[in-house]
């Protein structure tokens, strides 16, 4: 019997314990941020949408390497002496890459860091844009080369030119009397 | 003593006058189920130190109707195998039982639908139509979820039916009337007048104030079995039944059982306001007292009992079964007898 009301007045007590919890609640101040109007302050280390400075990176693909998602795509051209357009590094060291595709996909990108921590001249860093969202997915690969096609070609062209001259100098130095090693007179 | 309806004062009793009257609360439920909308969402928000809608309309008092408008853009699915009629005919059977409450609700000294001296009974009465729906489209919707909360809907409300009914039976005996009009005439006055308090009276009545507020508390809990909201809600039991006697239910015929129990909620609100808290009486005796003020204080105190209850819902979590039937049969309903009783006695000595 004493059980009986002791059970009726934890009820009752415990209800009005829980109602004054909640009112107190309700007039507290409310955690919501209206996001699209008001913005919460990143933190320094957030990593959002990655940024690439050309002039710094050295098309090293360390980065396109450490990739877990494989979302960097770099494609290297070396630089031919021949080429008259010559460009400088931050450190004032010549360039000896040319980076005729540097795209990062975003819609793969896991915002992961690694490149960032990888890269040795600290081209590739986290910014704190967030807001990019796009109705086409092929808008999420951001091409950070600066190098316009033609350019491009260019290069190539100056590259290949450079690879056939090698190519047939090397040809010169084996044709060379002396120089020449036939399969049949190692045999011997 | 009759009571006055002010719209046959005024315009002579026609059909255009009882149409009217029949429809003047409909029109209030209307706007009263879209404030109560907006304060559910609102007051769970602030409970849990959100904002709420906030987008639909200045600081979001439009969401209610876009979530009315949503409902009925809806498409309306019937079950293959549902049976049809019964379907489609049990939201509106328990909107009706909600409704039919409503013709005896006194919302002033000027204005009650119809005056029927058996109000308290009548409402009772119908207030069992809404059960009814409840199984009809439990049943109907030939779900096995559906039919569980259709059955729990039941059993609940037959255990909670029982003590709420002494409650109120309890303050009959004091009143010697049911007529809910003659009730709220006999609480005229200050708030000690109120059968909260015991009811009018001389100082005599002191003893049985800590009765009547147990009364009170008890037609209060089972209240809100009745109205099926938490933490009496196991008809619906999202976590368990999916959504309970409304599974099936989609559009239009689900916005009717939403809309029946916000109409439930303040039908259950008036009768306590009636019957224990004055009804249309200003609390401070002459003061603010007035048919104007009637009408202030009825809707002010319905609304008031309707807050708690949504205060209570964002508060305690959901009953089991076993806690549900023991809390009716074997705490409400022994005390809510002891209680009567009690009364019984006191208005014998009187
Ligand atoms: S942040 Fe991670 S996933 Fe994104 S590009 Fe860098 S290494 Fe790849
Ligand atoms: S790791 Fe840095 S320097 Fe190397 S390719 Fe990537 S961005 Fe360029």
């Amino acid at each position: 019997m004493v059980q009986y009301f002791k059970t009726i007045w934890s009820g009752i007590a415990t209800t009005f314990t829980g109602m004054k919890i909640t009112l107190k609640h309700l007039f507290t101040k409310k955690v919501t941020i209206q996001y699209p109007d008001e913005n919460f302050p990143l933190p320094e280390t957030a990593r959002n949408r990655l940024f690439m400075e050309m002039t710094k990176c050295i098309g090293c693909k360390n980065c396109a390497k450490i990739c877990p998602v494989n979302c960097i795509d770099i494609e290297t051209i070396k630089v031919s002496p021949e080429d008259p357009h010559k460009e400088l590094h931050r450190n004032g060291k010549e360039r000896k890459l040319w980076v005729p595709t540097f795209e990062i996909d975003f819609a793969k990108c896991c915002y992961c860091g690694l490149c960032t921590e990888v890269c040795p001249t600290d081209a590739i860093i986290h910014t704190k844009e967030f807001e990019y969202s796009e109705y086409n997915r092929e808008n999420l690969v951001y091409k950070f080369h600066t190098l316009t096609p033609e350019q491009t070609e260019e290069k190539r062209r100056l590259l290949e030119e450079l690879d056939a001259k090698k190519e047939k100098e090397k040809k010169q130095d084996e044709n060379k009397p002396g120089n020449k090693e036939t399969p049949g007179e190692k045999r011997e | 003593m009759e009571s006055i309806n002010f719209l046959y004062e005024l315009l002579g009793k026609n059909a255009l006058t009882i149409t009217l009257v029949v429809i003047l609360p409909l029109g209030f439920v209307l706007i009263y189920a879209l404030v109560a909308i907006l304060a559910e969402l609102k007051t769970s928000a602030w409970i849990q130190e959100r904002l709420g809608p906030m987008r639909t309309g200045p600081w979001g008092i439009l969401q209610p109707v876009a979530e009315v408008i949503k409902l009925i853009q809806k498409e309306d699915i019937t079950p293959a195998k549902a049976d049809k009629l019964l379907y489609n005919a049990a939201p509106f059977i328990v909107f009706t039982g909600a409704y039919s409450a409503f013709a005896v609700i006194p919302f002033s000294e000027y204005f009650a639908p119809s005056r029927i001296d058996l109000g308290l009974f009548y409402i009772f009465a119908v207030g069992s139509i809404s059960a009814l729906g409840i199984v009809m489209g439990g049943w109907a919707s030939n779900n096995k979820y559906s039919m569980m909360g259709a059955m729990r809907s039941v059993a609940q409300l037959i255990s909670y039916e029982v003590p709420a009914a002494i409650a109120i039976l309890s303050i009959v005996v004091l009143t010697s009337t049911m007529n809910l009009q003659e009730i709220n005439k006999l609480q005229t006055g200050w708030f000690w007048n109120w059968f909260l308090f015991g009811g009018p009276g001389t100082l005599a009545k002191w003893w049985i104030v800590p009765f009547t507020i147990i009364l009170c508390m008890i037609y209060f809990i089972a209240a809100l079995a009745e109205t099926n909201r938490l933490p009496f809600d196991i008809p619906e039991g999202e976590s368990e039944l999916v959504a309970g006697f409304h599974t099936e239910y989609s559009g239009i015929k689900f916005a009717m059982f939403f809309f029946a129990e916000y109409a439930y909620m303040f039908v259950v609100a008036a009768i306590l306001t009636t019957v224990f808290l004055g009804g249309w009486n200003s609390p401070f005796g002459n003061l603010m007292q007035g048919p104007g003020w009637g009408v202030f204080w009825f809707i002010f105190k319905g609304f008031s009992v309707v807050m708690v209850q949504i205060w209570i819902r964002w508060t305690l979590p959901r009953f089991r079964v076993d806690q549900l039937m023991y809390l009716g049969w074997k705490i409400l309903l022994p005390i809510s007898f002891v209680c009567f009783l009690i009364i019984s006695l006191y208005v014998m000595l009187k």
